[in-house]
C-alpha cells in the first residue's frame, strides 16, 4: 500500500482510528500502525493538529501573516535568521518565498496590540533584517481544506432511496 | 375512473420496487440511508462555474440536436484516451438527457414488435419497462454470485431464440458492482457476431473499476458496429442532477437514433453541455479523487458486512456492494423491512432488481466512512438476533 493513501486520510481526519484505517486500507491493523510509526519516525509525520475556528469561540484570538524582508548572510544564506524568528513560540508557521519578501511569517496572538508588540520588539530588531509588514486577519473563510461556516451546503439532500 | 383511458402497455408496467420502498422509507424519520444511487460528492465546482458562464453570457439556446459539436469532440477524445475507443464526434454520437434517454432512443430505435431482448438479472430497473414501452419481449438470465455476477458464453447462448434482438449489458453493473473483463468478453464476442445481436452496452459506471480497467465490448473490432454504448456524466463526474448522458454507435443506428431524439428531446439541456466540456477537458483529477475515495470507502464496507457475518464479495466497479443475506431466513423484502423499522437504517432489497437478486440487499457507499461506519454498527446490532 502506498504511504500516499494513508497519509492523505490521516491529513483528512487524524483521529481516524487504527481499526478503521485497517479496513479502510484493506490492510492489518498491525501493519498501518507500523506505517504510521515509522512516518512519524521519519518526521514525514509532524504533528496531528486540530482545525479550529476560534472566531466561534470566546477566547481572544488574534493571526497576522507578515512579510519580512532580510539580507541573507554569506555562510548562512536565510537559514540562521529564519531559525531566530521561528525559535519564537509566537511563530505559529513560516516560510522561505519566492517574492517581494524573503520571509512569509504567521503570528498568532491574545490580541492585535500583542502581535504589534511582537514585531516591534522582537522580529523587526533580529539581526539583518531590514523590514516587516504586517497583515491582521479579519477573517478565516477555510483553513486546511475545512470551509468555515458552509450554510447548510453539507446537508445531504438527495434521496432516501434511489435506483 | 378514467381508468380505460390508459394505455394497456403502461398499465401493465410494474411499479418499481424501489418506488415502493422509498415511500416506505419517507415515512420515517432520522433515517440512516445506504440506499442511494448517486454520488455523494457535489458537482466538482469547475464544472458548475463553466455552466453558470454560459448563462451569463446567454447561451441559453438549443444547441444542435446531436449536441454542442465541441462537447461532441471532447466525449470521442475522452473515450479514445481512457478507454481506447474510436468514435467520430459528427455520425457516431448523441448528447442525450441522461444515460436513461440513451437507453430509451437505443431500443426504440432498434426494436421491432415482439423482438426479444435479454436482460441480465438482478439488473437496473428501467431496462425492463423500457423495453416492454418499445414494444420488444423481455427474456431475462440470472447471473449467479458465484461467478460474480458475470455473463457466461454458455448463459447467453441457452437465452438466443430467433426472436433475440439485443441485449442489455451493464458492467460495472447497479446493483451487484460485478465488472466484466477483456477475458470475460472473449468467449461471448463469437456468439454475439453469429447472431448479429445488438448490445446495448450501458457503462455509465465505467470510471469506477478499482481493480482492473474498464472494458467496454466496443472494444472488439469484429463487434463493434452492433455495439451501442451509453454512458454520461451523472456517475464519473457526481452530475446526477444535471441530467446528461450520451450515446455512441455506427452511423446507420445514430441517424435513426437521432430522429427519435429530435422529436422527443430536441436537445439537451445547454448549461449542462458547457459544464460537461468543462468536466472533460480539465475535470479528470476529480474523478480520479473521487474513485479513489470509493474505492477505500468499498474496503471498508466490504470488510464491515464481512464481519457482521453478511457475506459479501468485494465488487470491481460501481459504488453498491451486494450481501448476501439468506443466513437470516427473510427475504430481501422482510430484511429491508426489518432493518429499517428496528434500527431506521434504509437498504434496498435485491428482489427490486429481479428475481434473481432474491436473497440479497444493495447496499450504496456513496457515502462518507463516518456515515458507513454509523450504520454499520446499527446493522451490527440488528444481526445479534440472528446469530
Amino acid at each position: 500500500m502506498e504511504d500516499r493513501v494513508l497519509l492523505s486520510l490521516l491529513e483528512k481526519n487524524a483521529r481516524r482510528s487504527v481499526t478503521d484505517l485497517a479496513a479502510i486500507l484493506n490492510e492489518s491493523e498491525e501493519n498501518v500502525l507500523n506505517m504510521m510509526t515509522q512516518l512519524e519516525k521519519d518526521k514525514v509525520i509532524n504533528g496531528y493538529h486540530t482545525v479550529i475556528n476560534w472566531d466561534k469561540t470566546n477566547v481572544d484570538h488574534v493571526t497576522a501573516v507578515i512579510d519580512v524582508s532580510c539580507i541573507p548572510e554569506r555562510d548562512n544564506g536565510y537559514d540562521r535568521i529564519a531559525s531566530m524568528i521561528y525559535a519564537y513560540p509566537e511563530v505559529d508557521t513560516m516560510y522561505l518565498m519566492s517574492g517581494k519578501t524573503e520571509f512569509l511569517v504567521i503570528v498568532s496572538g491574545k490580541t492585535m496590540q500583542e502581535i504589534a508588540n511582537f514585531v516591534g520588539s522582537k522580529l523587526a530588531t533580529v539581526e539583518n533584517v531590514t523590514g516587516t509588514t504586517t497583515n491582521f486577519i479579519l477573517k478565516q473563510y477555510k483553513s486546511g481544506g475545512i470551509v468555515f461556516d458552509q450554510i447548510d451546503d453539507d446537508e445531504d439532500d438527495r434521496m432516501i432511496v434511489t435506483p | 375512473m378514467y381508468e380505460e383511458l390508459l394505455s394497456t402497455t403502461v398499465k401493465e408496467l410494474k411499479p418499481s420496487g424501489i418506488r415502493k420502498f422509498f415511500d416506505l422509507a419517507n415515512t420515517k424519520e432520522g433515517v440512516i440511508s445506504l440506499g442511494v444511487g448517486e454520488p455523494d460528492f457535489a458537482t466538482p465546482w469547475s464544472i458548475c462555474e463553466s455552466a453558470i458562464y454560459s448563462i451569463k453570457t446567454k447561451k441559453t439556446h438549443y444547441t444542435a440536436n446531436a449536441g454542442l459539436l465541441p462537447l461532441r469532440q471532447e466525449i470521442c477524445k475522452y473515450l479514445k484516451r481512457n478507454f481506447s475507443l474510436d468514435y467520430d464526434p459528427q455520425t457516431n454520437c448523441i448528447v442525450t438527457v441522461g444515460g436513461s434517454e440513451a437507453i430509451d432512443i437505443a431500443l426504440r430505435t432498434i426494436i421491432n414488435p415482439g423482438d426479444e431482448v435479454i436482460l441480465l438479472q438482478p439488473c437496473y430497473v428501467a431496462y425492463e419497462p423500457t423495453v416492454l414501452l418499445a414494444g420488444g419481449v423481455p427474456v431475462f438470465i440470472e447471473l449467479k454470485s458465484e461467478n460474480e455476477f458475470k455473463l457466461t458464453a454458455q448463459m447467453l447462448e441457452n437465452a438466443i431464440t430467433d426472436k433475440t434482438k439485443a441485449i442489455i449489458l451493464n458492467f460495472p453493473s447497479n446493483p451487484t458492482g460485478g465488472v466484466m473483463t477483456y477475458e470475460d468478453y472473449i468467449p461471448l464476442i463469437p456468439i454475439i457476431k453469429k447472431h448479429q445481436l445488438v448490445v446495448l452496452s450501458d457503462e455509465i459506471y465505467a470510471e469506477l473499476s478499482y481493480d482492473e480497467k474498464h472494458c467496454s465490448p466496443a472494444n472488439f473490432d469484429e463487434i463493434k458496429d452492433l455495439v451501442i454504448l451509453v454512458s454520461g456524466f451523472s456517475k464519473a463526474f457526481a452530475m446526477t442532477g444535471w441530467r446528461l448522458g450520451y450515446v455512441m454507435a455506427n452511423e446507420t443506428f445514430t441517424k435513426q437514433m437521432l430522429k427519435v431524439h429530435q422529436y422527443i428531446i430536441m436537445s439537451a439541456p445547454t448549461a449542462a453541455q458547457f459544464g460537461a466540456i468543462e468536466g472533460l477537458k480539465h475535470g479528470q483529477k476529480y474523478v480520479d479523487e473521487m474513485v479513489e475515495q470509493y474505492k477505500l470507502r468499498r474496503n471498508f464496507i466490504v470488510n464491515g458486512f464481512n464481519k457482521i457475518g453478511l457475506p459479501t464479495h468485494l465488487p470491481h466497479g460501481a459504488f453498491y456492494i451486494f450481501p448476501c443475506i439468506k443466513s437470516t431466513g427473510l427475504t430481501s423484502l422482510e430484511f429491508c423491512e426489518k432493518l429499517l423499522d428496528e434500527q431506521n437504517v434504509a437498504c434496498v432489497p435485491g428482489s427490486a432488481f429481479g428475481e434473481a437478486g432474491e436473497g440479497f440487499i444493495r447496499v450504496s457507499y456513496a457515502y462518507s466512512i463516518e456515515e458507513i461506519k454509523a450504520a454499520l454498527e446499527k446493522i451490527e446490532i440488528f444481526m445479534r438476533k440472528f446469530q
